[in-house]
């Protein structure tokens, strides 16, 4: 069964369409890859799942129930966690303070810590809880950003180019991470970094021009011309 | 001894030392320092919104002044005891700072500063309407037979020192323990980035709408003390200056600090009060002493502090 699907989604910007008519079905426990050139619509695409942006036109749903009309605030406590692809963390409170943010709105008291801490560990940043977020490197600021997700403990997980910004060392312990989530968690990955999608996704979608221009594993969408000529720009 | 422990002892030992001051304090500081108090307790009530949401109204003095008219027209035209009539003006405050709160925070940003400077002036304009009843710019007196609360003459020195600590106090206390429990610090979080707390799946409306009216009543408490303890209800405390004052008082002591209005209130008050007797000009005085602690203590005085010496301080 689906755990998010949309239908007919779009979105008009002043007579730009950055997303057209999309219909996405995203299966529970996949990590699911959305690729495409810059300015596709990913992040407008994904927006409009978690209710950061509002549709032209089009329904979302999640776990089976139609949730087109509900504000960000309540698409989340339904079990979304959702990652910015412009870092934005709370860059002048602590880098625990963040976590403890995102943790406080399903846990209280001593168990705010300790899942902090967990959080923290799994992005090898727990040596770093006094420390100003804004201070950070940018892409620890990226890796806080990831802790912010993961302790939410969502049924979804969006990630809007997460490994952006990290070194290679960073990059394989993301891989692992992510994938030591599933089935648990559902992923849906915005990602530029080829290997990652390579070796993480289990499907992908491409977007070029607000449409899905294809879907599949990550070998057939290696080797489908159409996305090919759409990343060289002949397309 | 736990962080949160160490800072309810510091505050605990600030309203200690204040409660021993009055035994030393010559008689004219005495009365200053109840009404600095509960001038305070209404800059305590701003900084909820300002420092802790990042939220600035430019129509406090609606709430103070709803506080002080709820008190004060309970009693002068229902003849209400002191403790109901305290409780009229928390109230007003309350159901005010909620209905304004749900309107003005459909505006974001400067809109929201128009709105609530906007609300606040048809709060002063309704004081003058309804003159037959408020006596309009006039105001009217709080007798001393109306200000014996349980047998305790509220006109007397001593008492009305007492109440005014009290006030300060519970304001001090419960602002410091908001802040410094999740819904204090969503207000935080909601001050530093908005659109972030919201995509952790607050209620970011909720929230303010919360901060709105937990500002709000602080306000009208210090409202309706302020007239009960100095007897006297007029449209002055509804008007722009009321609205501006605990604004400056916030920035010199420093915003977004706990102590931080007691220590704006009490060095403006002073400014004002000795640059006065010195010279005409005090304005001036006053004025470039304001621009100099701006320039210099940018963040106010317990928030430069803050910066320099105490981290941790809420
Ligand atoms: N708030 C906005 N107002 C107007 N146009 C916008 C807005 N947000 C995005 N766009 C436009 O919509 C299109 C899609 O943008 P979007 O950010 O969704 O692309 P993207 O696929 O995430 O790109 P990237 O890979 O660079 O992150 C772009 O042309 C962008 O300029
Ligand atoms: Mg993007």
């Amino acid at each position: 069964m689906s755990l998010l699907s949309t239908r007919g989604l779009s979105k008009n910007f002043a007579g730009l369409q950055a997303v057209q008519n999309v219909d996405f079905d995203l299966p529970e426990g996949q990590i699911r890859a959305l690729i495409g050139p810059n300015g596709a619509g990913k992040t407008t695409f994904v927006g409009m799942l978690c209710g950061r942006t509002t549709p032209s036109v089009g329904r979302v749903s999640f776990d089976g129930k139609d949730i087109s009309h509900l504000p960000a605030h309540k698409r989340i406590n339904l079990g979304m966690a959702y990652t910015f692809q412009i870092t934005s963390v709370f860059a002048n409170l602590s880098v625990e303070e963040n976590v403890a943010l995102a943790a406080r709105r399903r846990l209280v008291g001593p168990e705010v810590t300790a899942h902090v801490q967990e959080a923290l560990q799994k992005v090898d940043l727990q040596d770093r809880l006094d420390q100003r977020a804004g201070d950070l490197s940018y892409g620890h600021q990226r890796l806080l950003e990831i802790a912010m997700g993961l302790v939410q403990n969502p049924r979804l997980l969006i990630l809007d180019e997460p490994t952006q910004g990290l070194a290679d060392s960073e990059i394989e312990a993301f891989k692992d991470l992510i994938r030591g989530l599933v089935p648990q968690t559902t992923i849906l990955l915005i990602e530029h970094n080829m290997s990652v999608v390579m070796q993480t996704a289990d499907m992908v979608s491409v977007l070029n021009f607000g449409q899905i221009l294809a879907e599949g594993t990550p070998a057939e969408i290696h080797a489908n011309a159409d996305v090919q000529a759409a990343y060289l720009g002949t397309g | 001894m736990t962080d949160t422990t160490r800072m309810l002892v510091l505050h605990v030992a600030v309203l200690a030392a204040l409660f021993a001051l009055q035994f030393v304090l010559p008689a004219y500081h005495h009365g200053n320092l109840a009404r600095i108090m509960v001038l305070a307790s209404y800059a305590i009530g701003f900084n909820v919104l300002f420092g802790y949401t990042g939220l600035l109204s430019l129509g406090h003095a609606l709430f103070f002044a709803a506080g002080m008219y709820g008190m004060g027209l309970a009693i002068k035209i229902y003849e209400a005891s002191p403790a109901t009539a305290l409780i009229a003006g928390i109230v007003t405050g309350i159901i005010i700072s909620l209905v304004i709160g749900a309107l003005a925070l459909r505006a974001v940003g400067i809109a929201f500063m128009i709105v609530t400077l906007m609300f606040a002036q048809v709060g002063y304009l309704t004081v003058l309407y309804f003159g037959e009843y408020t006596r309009g710019d006039e105001g009217f007196v709080i007798q001393q037979a109306d200000r014996i609360l349980w047998g305790i003459d509220l006109s007397e020195p001593t008492n009305r020192y007492f109440a005014a600590l009290t006030l300060f106090s519970v304001c001090l206390l419960v602002t410091l323990r908001m802040v410094q429990r999740p819904f204090g610090k969503t207000l935080i979080a909601i001050r530093e980035n908005e659109d972030r707390t919201r995509m952790l799946g607050y209620d970011v409306f909720g929230h303010k709408l919360a901060a709105v009216v937990v500002s709000g009543t602080i306000s009208a408490a210090a409202g309706a003390f302020y007239g009960l303890l100095f007897g006297y209800v007029g449209a002055t405390f509804a008007t722009v200056q009321y609205s501006i004052f605990p604004l400056l008082w916030v920035l010199l002591g420093g915003t977004g600090t706990i102590l931080g209005p007691l220590v704006g209130t009490l060095f403006m008050f002073y400014l004002i009060d000795l640059s006065s007797a010195v010279t005409s000009a005090y304005m001036l005085i006053a004025g470039v002493v304001l621009v100099a602690l701006t320039l210099f203590a940018p963040q106010g005085i317990v928030g430069e502090l803050r910066k320099r010496f105490w981290k941790g301080l809420p």
